[in-house]
């Protein structure tokens, strides 16, 4: 049996797609893991162009949940990756094409044959939020070091409590660590400080974000990237792992150690 | 207002300003207290404390904010502004 994880934020342009892809292509090409990365962002899809996959999509998820199509022949299957699918959203539609009931039945469908469901959620709070955590088991919301960013992070994580969601998990997005050090940025602690959740990881600024999206791969293949480091270590923390918080260039040592001591992990930082 | 205190020194962090202005915005989202509602207790505060002293309504300010208590835990306070004109002397019962 899987996992349904949803990938929310409140707010748009923090990096739920670009997380949504990273975590699903890195969670099945490092831990062998069969996922499908769903896009309930109906009306304005985006999942498929930042996987390079938008050339190949016949059916979509409206389709699929009124019946047009059997379930399998939406998933597209990732020819780079073994085990990756997306089930890309319609276009043409809007949110209220599809309803929570039925992306229920379908999160419970795809449960049963793949390891992990990632949902890239659309920004708002609502009916495309309430489509898109309807069938969730967990949730991650995204937010960056920027105040209305958090506030909507707040906001979301009332949201989800009110759903009954258990301990939703934090990504910190876009953190430069210069700008912390010179105060201009909240820092981690700032932030968890505030929203008072648990986090799963911090990804660095990193233009190669830019750069893999131009291409459509996402940047957690390339050993290079710094952010692709992030979500790597991130993904073996979704896997039950104890991984430390990467060490992100110019940060003090005595911060890294508050984070450490945060954390209650000895071990050094990577 | 602290907003204001904090904007004018120039050794405050940007961050601390934008945590302290994110620590309040999330007290008044949290609480979920609209600006109507905090307009109705300011009207019944008027009307109560009328019976008693004369008070400036224009100066009269009634806001959401926090208030750190001795444990060092924060918590959301309303704190009510209300300048007096005059006291009214009633008649003694």
């Amino acid at each position: 049996m899987g996992e349904v994880i949803v990938i929310t934020s409140g707010k748009g342009g923090v990096g739920k797609t670009t997380t949504t892809a990273n975590l699903g292509t890195g969670l099945a090409l490092y831990k062998q893991k069969k996922v499908v990365m769903l896009d309930a962002d109906i009306g304005l899809r985006n999942l498929d162009v930042v996987m390079g996959l938008e050339n190949r999509i016949v059916y979509d998820l409206v389709d699929v949940a009124n019946g047009m199509c059997r379930l399998k022949q939406a998933l597209i299957k990732d020819k780079r990756f073994e085990n990756l699918y997306l089930m890309p959203a319609a276009q043409t539609k809007d949110k209220t094409a599809i309803t929570p009931t039925q992306m229920k039945k379908l999160c419970e469908e795809l449960k049963r044959d793949y390891d992990y469901i990632l949902i890239d959620c659309p920004a708002g709070i609502e009916q495309g939020f309430k489509n898109a955590i309807a069938g969730a088991d967990r949730a991650l919301i995204v937010t960056t070091p920027e105040v209305s960013a958090v506030r909507d992070a707040d906001r979301i994580v009332g949201l989800l409590e009110a759903a009954g969601f258990e301990e939703p998990k934090l990504i910190i997005n876009r953190l430069r660590p210069d700008m912390v050090k010179r105060g201009d940025m909240m820092d981690i602690d700032d932030m968890i400080d505030v929203l008072a959740i648990e986090l799963l990881g911090v990804i660095p600024e990193d233009e190669k974000i830019v750069i893999s999206t131009n291409r459509g791969e996402p940047a957690v293949v390339d050993e290079s990237s710094k952010a692709g480091q992030a979500y790597r270590n991130m993904i073996r923390r979704l896997e039950g792992e104890e991984v430390p918080l990467m060490k992100i260039e110019n940060i003090e040592p005595n911060f890294m150690d508050k984070l450490r001591v945060f954390f209650g992990l000895k071990a050094r930082a990577k | 207002m602290d907003f204001l205190k904090i904007f004018g020194r120039e050794d405050v962090s940007s961050k601390d300003i934008a945590k302290e202005r994110l620590r309040l915005i999330l007290v008044h989202d949290r609480a979920n207290v609209s600006p109507k509602f905090l307009e109705m207790i300011k009207s019944q505060l008027i009307d109560m404390i009328s019976d008693y002293m004369e008070i400036d309504e224009n100066g009269l300010e009634v806001k959401l904010t926090r208030m750190e208590k001795d444990d060092d835990v924060t918590v959301p306070a309303l704190v009510a502004n209300i300048p007096i004109k005059k006291v009214k002397h009633l008649a003694k019962i």
